[in-house]
Protein backbone atom coordinates (compact mmCIF):
# COMPACT_ATOMS: atom_id res chain seq x y z
CA UNK A 1 0.00 0.00 0.00
CA UNK A 2 2.80 2.91 0.44
CA UNK A 3 3.79 1.92 -3.47
CA UNK A 4 1.70 5.20 -4.00
CA UNK A 5 2.39 8.76 -3.11
CA UNK A 6 -1.11 9.49 -2.21
CA UNK A 7 -0.70 6.31 1.02
CA UNK A 8 2.96 7.56 1.91
CA UNK A 9 1.71 11.16 2.27
CA UNK A 10 -1.21 9.90 4.13
CA UNK A 11 0.62 7.64 6.48
CA UNK A 12 3.75 9.85 7.26
CA UNK A 13 1.11 12.96 7.89
CA UNK A 14 -0.87 10.72 10.04
CA UNK A 15 1.66 9.61 12.02
CA UNK A 16 2.84 12.85 13.09
CA UNK A 17 -0.51 14.09 13.59
CA UNK A 18 -1.65 11.03 15.96
CA UNK A 19 1.66 11.75 18.06
CA UNK A 20 0.65 15.38 18.56
CA UNK A 21 -3.18 14.50 19.67
CA UNK A 22 -2.02 11.60 21.51
CA UNK A 23 0.26 13.89 23.46
CA UNK A 24 -2.22 17.21 23.99
CA UNK A 25 -4.73 14.92 24.07
CA UNK A 26 -3.43 13.81 27.86
CA UNK A 27 -3.76 17.16 28.89
CA UNK A 28 -7.09 18.37 27.44
CA UNK A 29 -8.50 15.45 29.54
CA UNK A 30 -6.54 16.44 32.53
CA UNK A 31 -7.71 19.90 32.57
CA UNK A 32 -11.89 18.94 31.47
CA UNK A 33 -11.19 20.82 28.28
CA UNK A 34 -12.83 18.20 26.00
CA UNK A 35 -15.76 20.11 24.54
CA UNK A 36 -13.57 23.16 24.51
CA UNK A 37 -11.53 21.34 21.89
CA UNK A 38 -14.70 20.06 19.61
CA UNK A 39 -15.72 23.73 20.03
CA UNK A 40 -12.32 24.81 18.36
CA UNK A 41 -12.80 22.10 15.89
CA UNK A 42 -16.23 23.74 14.85
CA UNK A 43 -14.57 27.42 14.54
CA UNK A 44 -11.90 25.66 12.53
CA UNK A 45 -14.91 24.40 10.91
CA UNK A 46 -15.65 27.90 9.77
CA UNK A 47 -12.21 29.18 9.80
CA UNK A 48 -11.43 26.49 6.61
CA UNK A 49 -14.76 27.39 4.88
CA UNK A 50 -13.45 30.75 5.09
CA UNK A 51 -10.04 29.81 3.06
CA UNK A 52 -12.34 28.43 0.57
CA UNK A 53 -14.13 31.29 0.10
CA UNK A 54 -11.08 33.75 0.10
CA UNK A 55 -9.28 31.31 -2.11
CA UNK A 56 -6.70 30.47 0.72
CA UNK A 57 -5.65 26.86 1.96
CA UNK A 58 -8.33 25.51 4.44
CA UNK A 59 -5.80 24.78 6.47
CA UNK A 60 -4.50 28.02 7.16
CA UNK A 61 -7.97 29.61 7.54
CA UNK A 62 -8.66 27.03 10.47
CA UNK A 63 -5.44 28.01 12.20
CA UNK A 64 -6.37 31.81 11.32
CA UNK A 65 -9.62 31.31 13.47
CA UNK A 66 -8.76 28.91 15.87
CA UNK A 67 -5.57 30.73 16.56
CA UNK A 68 -7.43 33.91 17.10
CA UNK A 69 -10.32 32.30 18.71
CA UNK A 70 -8.46 30.05 21.55
CA UNK A 71 -7.83 32.79 23.73
CA UNK A 72 -11.21 35.07 23.54
CA UNK A 73 -13.12 31.25 23.96
CA UNK A 74 -10.51 30.54 26.74
CA UNK A 75 -11.51 33.52 28.86
CA UNK A 76 -14.96 32.97 27.82
CA UNK A 77 -15.30 29.56 29.49
CA UNK A 78 -12.97 29.95 32.63
CA UNK A 79 -15.86 29.61 34.33
CA UNK A 80 -17.07 26.55 35.42
CA UNK A 81 -20.50 27.59 35.69
CA UNK A 82 -21.34 29.19 32.81
CA UNK A 83 -19.12 26.95 30.69
CA UNK A 84 -21.25 25.04 28.90
CA UNK A 85 -22.96 28.20 27.72
CA UNK A 86 -20.71 29.99 26.30
CA UNK A 87 -19.45 26.36 24.24
CA UNK A 88 -22.97 25.94 22.95
CA UNK A 89 -23.33 29.79 21.97
CA UNK A 90 -20.00 29.86 20.45
CA UNK A 91 -20.19 27.10 18.28
CA UNK A 92 -23.35 27.65 17.11
CA UNK A 93 -22.11 30.94 15.81
CA UNK A 94 -19.34 29.75 13.98
CA UNK A 95 -20.52 26.33 12.56
CA UNK A 96 -23.75 28.94 11.24
CA UNK A 97 -20.43 31.51 9.90
CA UNK A 98 -18.77 27.98 8.09
CA UNK A 99 -22.02 27.30 6.66
CA UNK A 100 -22.02 30.68 5.33
CA UNK A 101 -18.84 30.85 3.91
CA UNK A 102 -19.44 27.34 2.03
CA UNK A 103 -22.55 28.82 0.29
CA UNK A 104 -20.33 32.08 -0.51
CA UNK A 105 -17.88 30.52 -2.06
CA UNK A 106 -20.30 28.21 -4.23
CA UNK A 107 -17.62 25.46 -4.07
CA UNK A 108 -19.35 21.95 -4.54
CA UNK A 109 -20.68 19.99 -1.53
CA UNK A 110 -17.62 17.33 -1.49
CA UNK A 111 -15.52 20.06 -0.32
CA UNK A 112 -18.11 20.86 2.83
CA UNK A 113 -17.86 16.89 3.62
CA UNK A 114 -13.63 17.43 3.09
CA UNK A 115 -13.62 19.70 5.84
CA UNK A 116 -16.22 18.09 8.09
CA UNK A 117 -15.00 14.82 7.51
CA UNK A 118 -11.62 14.90 6.79
CA UNK A 119 -9.65 13.94 3.59
CA UNK A 120 -6.04 12.74 4.32
CA UNK A 121 -5.87 10.24 0.81
CA UNK A 122 -6.06 13.39 -1.10
CA UNK A 123 -2.83 15.17 1.52
CA UNK A 124 -0.54 16.75 -1.44
CA UNK A 125 3.85 16.56 -0.02
CA UNK A 126 3.95 20.40 0.74
CA UNK A 127 1.05 19.78 3.48
CA UNK A 128 2.57 16.91 4.44
CA UNK A 129 5.65 19.05 5.01
CA UNK A 130 3.28 21.92 7.04
CA UNK A 131 1.79 19.13 9.48
CA UNK A 132 5.10 17.74 10.07
CA UNK A 133 6.33 21.32 10.48
CA UNK A 134 3.13 22.24 13.08
CA UNK A 135 3.08 19.10 14.93
CA UNK A 136 6.96 19.52 15.80
CA UNK A 137 5.84 23.55 17.03
CA UNK A 138 3.16 21.63 19.73
CA UNK A 139 5.65 19.16 20.76
CA UNK A 140 8.58 21.66 21.06
CA UNK A 141 5.94 23.69 22.94
CA UNK A 142 4.86 20.87 25.13
CA UNK A 143 8.63 19.96 25.49
CA UNK A 144 9.49 23.47 26.86
CA UNK A 145 6.85 23.98 29.82
CA UNK A 146 6.19 20.26 30.17
CA UNK A 147 6.76 20.34 33.80
CA UNK A 148 4.94 23.39 34.54
CA UNK A 149 1.99 22.35 32.39
CA UNK A 150 2.04 18.96 34.10
CA UNK A 151 1.65 20.75 37.11
CA UNK A 152 -1.35 23.49 36.43
CA UNK A 153 -3.13 20.39 34.26
CA UNK A 154 -3.64 17.80 37.40
CA UNK A 155 -3.59 20.12 40.32
CA UNK A 156 -4.46 23.44 39.59
CA UNK A 157 -5.08 24.56 43.05
CA UNK A 158 -1.60 23.26 43.74
CA UNK A 159 0.42 24.97 41.07
CA UNK A 160 -1.00 28.39 42.13
CA UNK A 161 0.23 27.98 45.47
CA UNK A 162 3.43 27.08 44.45
CA UNK A 163 3.18 30.85 42.34
CA UNK A 164 3.12 29.17 38.92
CA UNK A 165 1.47 31.86 36.34
CA UNK A 166 -1.57 29.47 35.96
CA UNK A 167 -3.05 32.10 33.49
CA UNK A 168 -0.35 32.49 31.18
CA UNK A 169 -0.26 28.69 31.10
CA UNK A 170 -3.92 28.55 30.34
CA UNK A 171 -3.56 31.00 27.32
CA UNK A 172 -0.29 29.37 26.47
CA UNK A 173 -1.99 25.65 26.39
CA UNK A 174 -4.88 26.89 24.73
CA UNK A 175 -2.49 28.32 21.44
CA UNK A 176 -0.91 24.66 21.53
CA UNK A 177 -4.85 23.13 21.87
CA UNK A 178 -5.44 25.35 18.64
CA UNK A 179 -2.77 24.66 16.47
CA UNK A 180 -3.49 20.64 17.44
CA UNK A 181 -7.57 20.56 16.84
CA UNK A 182 -6.07 22.42 12.82
CA UNK A 183 -4.08 19.19 12.51
CA UNK A 184 -6.00 16.51 13.79
CA UNK A 185 -9.07 17.93 11.32
CA UNK A 186 -7.07 17.32 8.38
CA UNK A 187 -7.50 13.41 9.18
CA UNK A 188 -10.46 13.20 10.72
CA UNK A 189 -12.13 16.36 9.96
CA UNK A 190 -13.22 18.88 12.37
CA UNK A 191 -16.66 16.73 13.34
CA UNK A 192 -14.77 13.99 14.99
CA UNK A 193 -11.78 15.85 16.08
CA UNK A 194 -12.80 14.36 19.54
CA UNK A 195 -11.46 10.97 17.48
CA UNK A 196 -7.81 11.73 18.01
CA UNK A 197 -7.86 14.41 20.67
CA UNK A 198 -9.63 13.28 23.53
CA UNK A 199 -10.56 9.33 23.46
CA UNK A 200 -6.80 8.09 23.37
CA UNK A 201 -6.18 10.29 26.24
CA UNK A 202 -9.48 8.81 28.26
CA UNK A 203 -8.30 5.28 27.07
CA UNK A 204 -4.74 6.15 29.04
CA UNK A 205 -6.39 7.43 31.75
CA UNK A 206 -7.99 3.90 32.52
CA UNK A 207 -4.74 2.02 32.49
CA UNK A 208 -1.66 4.19 33.67
CA UNK A 209 -1.24 5.99 37.21
CA UNK A 210 1.69 8.64 35.73
CA UNK A 211 1.78 11.34 33.31
CA UNK A 212 4.49 9.42 30.95
CA UNK A 213 2.52 6.28 31.41
CA UNK A 214 -0.47 8.23 30.20
CA UNK A 215 0.96 10.31 27.22
CA UNK A 216 2.26 6.50 25.86
CA UNK A 217 -0.33 5.13 26.10
CA UNK A 218 -2.66 7.44 24.03
CA UNK A 219 -0.02 7.75 21.61
CA UNK A 220 -0.01 4.32 21.28
CA UNK A 221 -3.91 4.09 20.64
CA UNK A 222 -3.99 7.27 18.70
CA UNK A 223 -0.94 5.57 16.26
CA UNK A 224 -2.95 2.12 16.09
CA UNK A 225 -6.19 3.67 15.40
CA UNK A 226 -4.63 6.03 12.40
CA UNK A 227 -2.56 3.16 11.09
CA UNK A 228 -5.12 0.47 11.12
CA UNK A 229 -7.61 2.89 9.88
CA UNK A 230 -5.82 4.04 6.65
CA UNK A 231 -4.71 0.18 6.21
CA UNK A 232 -8.63 -0.66 6.37
CA UNK A 233 -9.11 2.08 4.17
CA UNK A 234 -7.05 1.13 1.66
CA UNK A 235 -8.47 -2.38 1.30
CA UNK A 236 -11.93 -1.69 1.84
CA UNK A 237 -12.60 1.98 0.02
CA UNK A 238 -14.55 3.14 2.80
CA UNK A 239 -13.59 6.02 4.50
CA UNK A 240 -10.69 6.45 6.58
CA UNK A 241 -12.34 7.98 9.50
CA UNK A 242 -14.68 5.59 9.84
CA UNK A 243 -12.50 3.81 10.44
CA UNK A 244 -10.47 5.47 13.01
CA UNK A 245 -13.46 6.47 14.98
CA UNK A 246 -14.42 2.70 15.02
CA UNK A 247 -11.35 1.45 16.15
CA UNK A 248 -10.74 4.06 18.77
CA UNK A 249 -14.37 3.56 20.12
CA UNK A 250 -13.84 -0.45 20.49
CA UNK A 251 -10.12 0.59 22.41
CA UNK A 252 -12.36 2.99 24.47
CA UNK A 253 -14.63 0.34 25.18
CA UNK A 254 -12.24 -2.53 26.03
CA UNK A 255 -10.70 0.30 28.37
CA UNK A 256 -13.68 0.84 29.94
CA UNK A 257 -14.48 -2.52 30.61
CA UNK A 258 -11.22 -3.58 32.16
CA UNK A 259 -11.46 -0.52 34.29
CA UNK A 260 -14.95 -1.78 35.29
CA UNK A 261 -13.59 -4.77 36.06
CA UNK A 262 -11.01 -3.52 38.09
CA UNK A 263 -12.90 -1.92 40.21
CA UNK A 264 -15.55 -4.34 40.89
CA UNK B 1 16.72 31.49 66.75
CA UNK B 2 16.88 33.67 63.89
CA UNK B 3 14.13 35.31 62.62
CA UNK B 4 12.58 33.88 59.16
CA UNK B 5 9.29 36.69 59.00
CA UNK B 6 9.30 39.89 60.72
CA UNK B 7 6.22 42.39 60.11
CA UNK B 8 6.36 46.20 61.21
CA UNK B 9 2.92 47.86 61.48
CA UNK B 10 1.61 45.83 58.68
CA UNK B 11 -1.29 46.98 56.92
CA UNK B 12 -3.51 46.04 54.10
CA UNK B 13 -6.71 47.93 52.54
CA UNK B 14 -8.58 47.43 49.49
CA UNK B 15 -9.96 50.30 48.22
CA UNK B 16 -11.07 52.17 51.31
CA UNK B 17 -11.77 48.57 53.29
CA UNK B 18 -9.18 47.68 55.78
CA UNK B 19 -8.79 44.17 55.94
CA UNK B 20 -5.18 44.53 58.30
CA UNK B 21 -4.04 47.41 60.55
CA UNK B 22 -0.39 47.83 62.55
CA UNK B 23 0.37 44.36 62.69
CA UNK B 24 3.50 43.86 64.13
CA UNK B 25 4.79 40.16 65.00
CA UNK B 26 7.92 38.17 64.28
CA UNK B 27 8.26 34.01 63.41
CA UNK B 28 11.34 32.56 64.15
CA UNK B 29 13.18 30.19 62.17
CA UNK B 30 12.18 26.15 63.24
CA UNK B 31 8.89 27.60 65.06
CA UNK B 32 5.55 26.37 64.87
CA UNK B 33 3.01 29.22 65.02
CA UNK B 34 -0.56 28.72 64.81
CA UNK B 35 -2.92 31.28 63.24
CA UNK B 36 -5.92 31.82 64.60
CA UNK B 37 -9.24 34.01 64.65
CA UNK B 38 -12.28 34.30 63.92
CA UNK B 39 -14.06 34.12 60.44
CA UNK B 40 -13.25 36.96 58.08
CA UNK B 41 -10.57 38.80 60.28
CA UNK B 42 -7.86 38.47 57.60
CA UNK B 43 -6.14 35.38 58.23
CA UNK B 44 -6.32 34.46 54.65
CA UNK B 45 -5.32 38.20 53.56
CA UNK B 46 -2.41 37.73 56.13
CA UNK B 47 -1.08 34.09 54.31
CA UNK B 48 -1.42 35.92 51.00
CA UNK B 49 0.79 38.68 52.25
CA UNK B 50 3.82 35.81 53.26
CA UNK B 51 3.22 33.88 49.88
CA UNK B 52 3.82 37.31 47.93
CA UNK B 53 0.58 37.03 46.48
CA UNK B 54 -0.33 40.51 47.85
CA UNK B 55 1.63 43.27 48.68
CA UNK B 56 1.44 45.83 52.18
CA UNK B 57 -0.37 48.90 51.65
CA UNK B 58 1.21 50.17 55.32
CA UNK B 59 4.96 49.15 57.31
CA UNK B 60 6.54 46.59 56.14
CA UNK B 61 6.91 42.70 55.44
CA UNK B 62 10.52 41.56 55.85
CA UNK B 63 10.86 37.98 55.01
CA UNK B 64 14.28 35.91 55.99
CA UNK B 65 16.45 38.99 56.49
CA UNK B 66 19.60 37.18 55.80
CA UNK B 67 18.50 35.64 52.40
CA UNK B 68 17.10 37.02 49.27
CA UNK B 69 14.63 34.75 48.63
CA UNK B 70 12.43 32.54 51.04
CA UNK B 71 11.26 29.61 49.59
CA UNK B 72 8.04 29.33 50.64
CA UNK B 73 5.43 25.74 50.87
CA UNK B 74 1.77 26.87 50.73
CA UNK B 75 -1.08 23.79 51.71
CA UNK B 76 -4.33 25.74 50.60
CA UNK B 77 -7.31 24.94 51.97
CA UNK B 78 -9.30 23.32 49.35
CA UNK B 79 -8.51 20.94 46.78
CA UNK B 80 -11.24 19.19 44.66
CA UNK B 81 -9.70 16.15 42.73
CA UNK B 82 -12.47 13.97 41.60
CA UNK B 83 -12.65 9.85 42.86
CA UNK B 84 -11.09 9.07 39.25
CA UNK B 85 -8.31 11.26 39.80
CA UNK B 86 -5.79 9.14 37.67
CA UNK B 87 -2.40 10.37 39.26
CA UNK B 88 -0.36 7.59 42.06
CA UNK B 89 0.18 10.08 44.94
CA UNK B 90 3.97 9.27 43.48
CA UNK B 91 3.22 11.19 40.65
CA UNK B 92 1.38 13.52 42.41
CA UNK B 93 3.73 14.43 45.11
CA UNK B 94 6.69 14.68 41.74
CA UNK B 95 4.36 17.59 40.38
CA UNK B 96 5.77 20.17 42.21
CA UNK B 97 9.42 19.34 41.27
CA UNK B 98 10.26 22.47 38.88
CA UNK B 99 13.54 22.64 38.88
CA UNK B 100 14.15 20.99 35.50
CA UNK B 101 11.94 21.72 32.52
CA UNK B 102 12.51 18.46 30.85
CA UNK B 103 10.16 15.79 31.77
CA UNK B 104 12.52 12.91 32.84
CA UNK B 105 13.51 13.29 36.50
CA UNK B 106 16.94 12.78 37.17
CA UNK B 107 18.14 9.94 39.71
CA UNK B 108 18.70 12.62 41.96
CA UNK B 109 15.30 14.01 41.86
CA UNK B 110 13.76 10.41 42.17
CA UNK B 111 15.95 9.93 45.18
CA UNK B 112 14.34 12.87 46.65
CA UNK B 113 10.65 11.78 45.91
CA UNK B 114 11.79 8.64 47.69
CA UNK B 115 13.02 10.36 50.78
CA UNK B 116 9.88 12.93 51.17
CA UNK B 117 7.66 9.62 50.36
CA UNK B 118 9.28 8.26 52.91
CA UNK B 119 9.54 11.18 55.34
CA UNK B 120 5.73 11.65 55.25
CA UNK B 121 5.00 7.70 55.65
CA UNK B 122 3.82 7.77 51.98
CA UNK B 123 6.31 4.66 50.87
CA UNK B 124 3.77 2.27 50.85
CA UNK B 125 1.02 3.82 49.35
CA UNK B 126 2.89 5.88 46.95
CA UNK B 127 1.45 3.85 43.72
CA UNK B 128 -2.29 4.37 44.86
CA UNK B 129 -4.44 6.95 43.30
CA UNK B 130 -4.62 10.07 45.00
CA UNK B 131 -8.60 9.39 43.96
CA UNK B 132 -8.73 6.13 46.21
CA UNK B 133 -6.87 7.80 49.02
CA UNK B 134 -8.39 8.57 52.36
CA UNK B 135 -8.67 11.74 53.23
CA UNK B 136 -5.71 11.48 55.58
CA UNK B 137 -3.51 9.96 53.02
CA UNK B 138 -4.65 13.01 50.65
CA UNK B 139 -3.88 15.50 53.08
CA UNK B 140 -0.16 13.83 53.76
CA UNK B 141 0.09 13.88 49.81
CA UNK B 142 -0.70 17.61 49.55
CA UNK B 143 2.09 18.16 52.59
CA UNK B 144 4.61 16.33 50.68
CA UNK B 145 3.77 18.05 47.72
CA UNK B 146 4.77 21.27 49.14
CA UNK B 147 7.78 19.67 50.91
CA UNK B 148 9.55 18.68 47.73
CA UNK B 149 10.55 21.89 46.86
CA UNK B 150 12.49 22.23 50.35
CA UNK B 151 10.09 25.26 51.21
CA UNK B 152 12.16 27.09 54.67
CA UNK B 153 8.98 28.11 55.33
CA UNK B 154 5.53 25.57 55.44
CA UNK B 155 2.15 27.38 55.43
CA UNK B 156 -0.70 24.78 56.52
CA UNK B 157 -4.31 26.68 55.44
CA UNK B 158 -6.74 24.86 57.67
CA UNK B 159 -5.28 21.89 56.27
CA UNK B 160 -6.45 19.63 58.79
CA UNK B 161 -10.28 20.84 59.21
CA UNK B 162 -11.63 18.19 57.49
CA UNK B 163 -10.75 15.40 58.84
CA UNK B 164 -11.96 13.25 61.72
CA UNK B 165 -10.21 13.92 65.18
CA UNK B 166 -8.45 10.85 64.87
CA UNK B 167 -6.76 12.04 61.55
CA UNK B 168 -6.29 15.85 62.52
CA UNK B 169 -3.68 14.28 65.31
CA UNK B 170 -2.14 12.03 62.52
CA UNK B 171 -1.46 14.86 60.46
CA UNK B 172 -0.20 16.82 63.07
CA UNK B 173 2.00 14.55 64.39
CA UNK B 174 3.51 14.09 61.59
CA UNK B 175 4.17 17.93 60.62
CA UNK B 176 5.58 18.48 64.57
CA UNK B 177 7.89 15.31 63.59
CA UNK B 178 9.06 17.17 60.24
CA UNK B 179 9.32 20.43 62.25
CA UNK B 180 11.62 18.76 64.82
CA UNK B 181 13.91 16.66 62.98
CA UNK B 182 14.15 18.76 59.95
CA UNK B 183 13.93 22.33 61.44
CA UNK B 184 10.96 23.21 59.16
CA UNK B 185 9.35 26.19 60.40
CA UNK B 186 5.83 26.33 60.00
CA UNK B 187 2.06 28.33 60.55
CA UNK B 188 -1.01 26.68 60.91
CA UNK B 189 -3.79 28.44 60.19
CA UNK B 190 -6.68 27.19 62.04
CA UNK B 191 -9.80 27.17 63.79
CA UNK B 192 -9.07 24.41 65.91
CA UNK B 193 -8.31 25.49 69.47
CA UNK B 194 -7.12 21.85 70.90
CA UNK B 195 -4.66 20.83 68.06
CA UNK B 196 -2.64 24.85 67.83
CA UNK B 197 -2.53 24.45 71.84
CA UNK B 198 -0.87 20.81 71.50
CA UNK B 199 1.18 21.06 68.38
CA UNK B 200 2.20 24.58 68.15
CA UNK B 201 4.57 26.93 69.91
CA UNK B 202 3.75 30.26 69.16
CA UNK B 203 0.41 32.01 68.29
CA UNK B 204 -0.86 34.90 66.39
CA UNK B 205 -4.83 35.45 67.07
CA UNK B 206 -6.09 38.05 65.04
CA UNK B 207 -8.85 39.83 66.11
CA UNK B 208 -11.01 42.75 64.58
CA UNK B 209 -8.88 45.58 64.91
CA UNK B 210 -5.97 44.21 66.85
CA UNK B 211 -4.50 41.03 67.63
CA UNK B 212 -2.56 39.47 70.33
CA UNK B 213 1.16 37.70 69.43
CA UNK B 214 3.31 35.26 72.17
CA UNK B 215 4.29 31.96 73.06
CA UNK B 216 1.30 29.31 73.45
CA UNK B 217 1.82 29.25 76.79
CA UNK B 218 0.73 32.87 77.01
CA UNK B 219 -2.70 31.89 74.93
CA UNK B 220 -5.82 32.77 77.41
CA UNK B 221 -6.87 28.80 78.28
CA UNK B 222 -10.52 29.57 78.22
CA UNK B 223 -10.68 31.55 74.91
CA UNK B 224 -13.03 29.94 72.30
CA UNK B 225 -13.03 30.89 68.61
CA UNK B 226 -16.60 30.64 67.72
Amino acid sequence: MLTFDFMRHAFVASTFIAITCGLIGVFVVARNMSFLAHTLSEIGFAGASFGVFMGIAPLNGMLLFTLLSSITIGQMSAKESRREASISAISSLFVGLGILFLSLSNRNASYATNILFGSIIGISLADVYQLIILSGVIMLGLLLFYRYLVFDSYDPIGAQAQGLKTNLLSIYFLILLAVSVSIAAQIVGSLLVFILVTIPAFIAKYFAKSVPGMLVIAVGAALLGVWLGLWFGYLTNWPVTFFIAIIEFGFYFVALVYHRSLSR
Amino acid sequence: MTELVNAQHLGLAFSNHQVLKDLSFTIERGSMTSLIGPNGVGKTTLVRLLIGNLQPTEGQLVINPDRQHLNIGYVPQFRNLEAEYPLSIRSFVSLNQLDRRLPWKTRKERQALDQILAQTHLTSLQKTTVGNASGGEKQKAYLAQALISKPDLLILDESTASLDIETKEEVMALVAELNREYDLTVIFVTHDLELARKYTDHYLFLKHDQYEAGPMTQLDPNLELD
